[in-house]
């Protein structure tokens, strides 16, 4: 394989993984708060997606508003009933309490769902470019992963909920004296993790299958690629995720495949000791 | 103040007598609920020094009981006898924990929490890769101990026992001593606390090395006991959560709540697994969410008094209502 | 008298900023010393500094003829070299004998918790804390929390004391409270420096002071004196107000 197309294959890998993880370092960022329910989300939209898909028939591409919706509401609900309540405690309790009720969650989707591995299959065939295969779908997959990171980027910036969820990210005090109703912007912006979680899952079961087992991996992507990245912030996952997917790619290649995951790991720990802001990451923020 | 902490050493005797005497009055099942209660309390205790009284939110528990798994199993096949493989597994493990606390107990909060999860993962992912050594993810046969199944069992119950009173023992030693005391100014405020003259970093390196050392210990008689380990049972997230939740549950900080947490959380676990079978995982995260909402400090924490006086006030006021 | 600390040519740089820029001086044993400047001229870094808190850039510390320039927080304490905070900071869910018995155990003599406590109560005493020791200290009011600050320090036995704003938000009287506190301190042969925005305190309690502005060391000398010096006057009012208040003096 020539380096092309692994790095293709990284790009379009990258592109999902920054998708992934926008949503779970927007809430890490603006709530301080690590969403350990984060995967079981991904994994409920792309399972959603995927039965509206195969019962319906009809192109999953318009499912994914619909089911990003869901979680949202999913997403705002679980805030608002929940973790509003504890919002401010130490790590322990907040990271403990998400673990809980993903455990909830991910019960009840092995219940209703199974455990066994669904992949939508649209058979689009592939392309040729300069001499670089991709498969058709994942091409969409990746366009689709950047036009939702780019539709978040721009409502961060350019919205008046955008505006309003970066200043209580800035000073949650300050904030509140603005008149910033804090706990109805935290329930949006958890809402918002969900939304881009359950959209990034829809994109997934378009290219890849999706399963239950996979929670945790996706996880463990969004913790590597926040810490690559930096906290918080759009560019920052886009740049974490296109790293990751990128140096999955070639280590895969290099190392063997089952080594890829581990490189990322490993790297991630070694930035947490020698640079905690990640490679874009804002000073400041704990 | 010397009369709760003899009442304290009094219900823990007459607790891990109680344990002990169970292969005489209990079923096999008894026994294996047992040593799991000690097992976990053993764990518990280990993780109240950091994350009790140090205040760092470890998720590293499991890091350290599968490398004493696999320590212990591979000393084991190399030949070292049973008990040495135990005592190697200790040791590495309480290296391990040195060598990696100098390097993550720089990080806090947030970052101090993945960090702890990512060498479970790293961990997992290493040992599964590494085959020619490991057996990879199909896993590992592990020497059998010898005797009969139920002295099998005894044995690894006495063993588990110890494992807890020895970890019961350090911890009352932390918490009445200097090392104790350097700890609780750390969790409080780390930076008054290196200004009064406590070497925070050597101080958090002990904690670190005093969670972990017994987890190796466990995971190695772990291993002997259950004759097989694999790198998904033995680095498991799960697992790692679940005994930091039982020493919340039970009162973290406390001496006496990591024994109280393990052993609540070990029954009612043992209860919906075995009529709950499908929705087991539910119901523990359900417990948890429970926990974190009505029992912040844990069961050893709560006001009795208030609680008897608010519920004399409520049963009072529903009294009036009915007159009315 | 014997020279107890010495700081020579002592800088440190934050990024592109000199914080702190070629300071020396040396403070002898028993004196108390002000160390003043406009509002960032570099006063707590340089505290910082001799605390070990931040990692000097370069220059040297001698600490009681040892050099401790590379000193780490625990270390300094452990000598001798005490500091309290501009802004307090108590182990909030520890009684106030506990937080000042945590100086006695770990920063001072003490050897076990018991005699750490027993010592820690003589402290409570001196500052006057005593009848709140056991007391959780989060529950003290702002003067109180200043006590708990100086008996936390006291405890640890230090040689040298140094004071950041330990007046700041303080009201008249709690400040007289104060003075006779940090007196009683020096009675006790601990050198004391004392980082000061308000002059009467600065020249009624100090026999030396040392002028920082913009990282520099401009002034140092008996306080009348340094006071009246022009560039400390220019430092704190600008050249401008600086020369309006000359003309104002010489008019009477």
């Amino acid at each position: 394989m020539d380096v092309g197309q692994i790095l293709a294959n990284g790009i379009v890998l990258g592109a999902l993984y920054a998708c992934i993880a926008v949503g779970f370092s927007l809430v890490w960022g603006v709530l301080n708060v690590i969403n350990m329910l984060h995967g079981s989300f991904i994994i409920l939209g792309g399972y959603l997606t995927y039965f509206a898909w195969a019962y319906s028939g009809i192109n999953p591409v318009v499912f994914l508003p619909v089911v990003a919706l869901i979680l949202y509401g999913l997403g705002f609900a679980v805030q608002y009933l929940f973790i509003n309540k504890v919002v401010s405690a130490p790590v322990l309790t907040t990271l403990t309490l998400t673990f809980g009720l993903d455990m909830i969650l991910y019960n009840v989707m092995t219940v209703v769902f199974t455990a066994t591995p669904r992949r939508i299959t649209l058979d689009l065939g592939s392309v040729d470019f300069f001499g670089v295969i991709l498969p058709v779908d994942r091409v969409v997959g990746m366009a689709l992963a950047l036009i939702l990171t780019g539709l978040l980027y721009a409502v961060m910036r350019t919205s008046k909920i955008g505006r309003a969820i970066v200043a209580v990210r800035m000073d949650r005090q300050a904030a509140e004296l603005m008149g910033i109703r804090v706990n109805r912007i935290y329930a949006i912006t958890f809402g918002i993790g969900a939304l881009m979680a359950g959209a990034a899952g829809a994109v997934f079961a378009m290219v890849f299958p999706v399963t239950t087992n996979l929670t945790g991996a996706f996880l463990g992507k969004a913790f590597v690629i926040c810490v690559i990245g930096g906290l918080g912030s759009v560019p920052g996952a886009l740049v974490g995720g296109l790293a990751l997917g990128i140096i999955e790619s070639f280590s895969g290649y290099v190392l063997g495949p089952q080594h890829a995951i581990t490189v990322g790991f490993v790297l991630m720990l070694i930035l947490l000791v020698v640079r905690p802001t990640g490679l874009v990451g804002v000073k400041g923020y704990e | 103040m010397t009369v709760r902490r003899a009442f304290v050493f009094v219900l823990f005797a007459v607790w891990v007598a109680l344990l002990a005497t169970t292969p005489f009055s209990g079923d096999n099942y008894t026994v294996r609920i047992a040593i799991q209660i000690a097992m976990y309390s053993a764990l518990a205790l280990s993780w109240n020094m950091i994350g009790g009284f140090t205040g760092y939110p470890s998720f590293a528990t499991a890091a350290f009981f599968g490398l004493g798994c696999y320590i212990g199993a591979l000393s084991q096949i190399a030949g070292a006898p049973t008990v040495v493989a135990w005592i190697v597994a200790t040791a590495g493990v309480a290296l391990f924990a040195a060598a990696l606390g100098l390097i993550i107990l720089r990080l806090k909060g947030h970052y101090f929490a993945i960090g702890s999860i990512a060498i479970v993962e790293v961990l997992r992912l290493v040992i599964s890769s590494w085959s020619g050594l490991t057996g990879g993810g199909d896993g590992l046969n592990v020497p059998f101990l010898r005797g009969g199944p139920e002295f099998v069992s005894q044995l690894v119950l006495g063993v588990m026992l110890l494992i807890m009173v020895i970890a019961f023992a350090v911890t009352v030693w932390v918490d009445r001593g200097r090392l104790g005391f350097g700890l609780k100014c750390i969790n409080q405020n780390e930076d008054a606390a290196d200004m009064v003259g406590i070497d925070v970093t050597r101080y958090k390196i002990a904690a670190f090395v005093l969670s972990a050392f017994l987890c190796g210990t466990v995971g190695a008689v772990y291993a002997s006991w259950v004759g097989y380990i694999d790198p998904t049972d033995s680095f498991s997230i799960v697992f790692t959560v679940k005994v930091a939740v039982m020493t919340i549950l039970g009162g973290a900080g406390t001496v006496l709540g990591p024994v109280v947490g393990a052993a609540v959380f070990v029954v009612l676990e043992e209860y919906f697994w075995a009529n709950f079978l499908a929705w087991n995982r539910a119901i523990l995260g359900a417990i948890i969410v429970f926990l974190i909402f009505f029992l912040p400090g844990g069961i050893l924490r709560l006001d009795y008094r208030h609680l008897w006086s608010q519920a004399k006030a409520r049963h009072g006021r529903i009294g009036m209502a009915g007159g009315e | 008298m014997s020279t107890v600390l010495e700081v020579s040519d002592l800088s440190k740089s934050f990024g592109g900023i000199r914080a702190v820029n070629g300071v020396s001086f040396s403070l002898d044993e028993g004196e108390i010393v002000g160390l003043i400047g406009p509002n960032g001229a570099g006063k707590t870094t340089l505290v910082n500094l001799i605390t070990g808190v931040h990692r000097v850039s370069s220059g040297r510390i001698v600490f009681q003829g040892e050099d401790v320039t590379r000193q780490r927080p625990f270390q300094a304490a452990r000598r001798g070299l005490a500091r309290t905070f501009q802004i307090v900071q108590p182990f909030p869910a520890m009684s106030v004998v506990e937080n000042v018995g945590a100086g006695a155990l770990f920063g001072g003599s003490a050897t076990s918790k018991r005699e750490a406590m027993a010592l820690a109560r003589e402290e409570l005493a001196f500052v006057g804390l005593d009848a709140l020791a056991d007391a959780p200290a989060a529950s003290l009011t702002l003067p109180n929390r200043k006590r708990l600050e100086l008996a936390k320090s006291l405890a640890m036995r230090p040689k040298v004391l140094l004071l950041d704003e330990v007046n700041a938000g303080l009201n008249t009287a709690e400040i007289d409270n104060a003075l006779a506190l940090i007196r009683a301190i020096a009675a006790r042969g601990v050198t004391i420096v004392i980082i000061e925005h308000l002059m009467k305190v600065v020249l009624s309690i100090t026999s030396r002071i040392l002028v920082l502005h913009h990282g520099e060391l401009i002034a140092e000398g008996e306080p009348h004196a340094v006071v009246a010096d022009e560039k400390v006057i220019e430092a704190y009012l600008g050249a401008k107000f600086a020369a309006r208040y000359r003309a104002e003096a010489q008019n009477g």
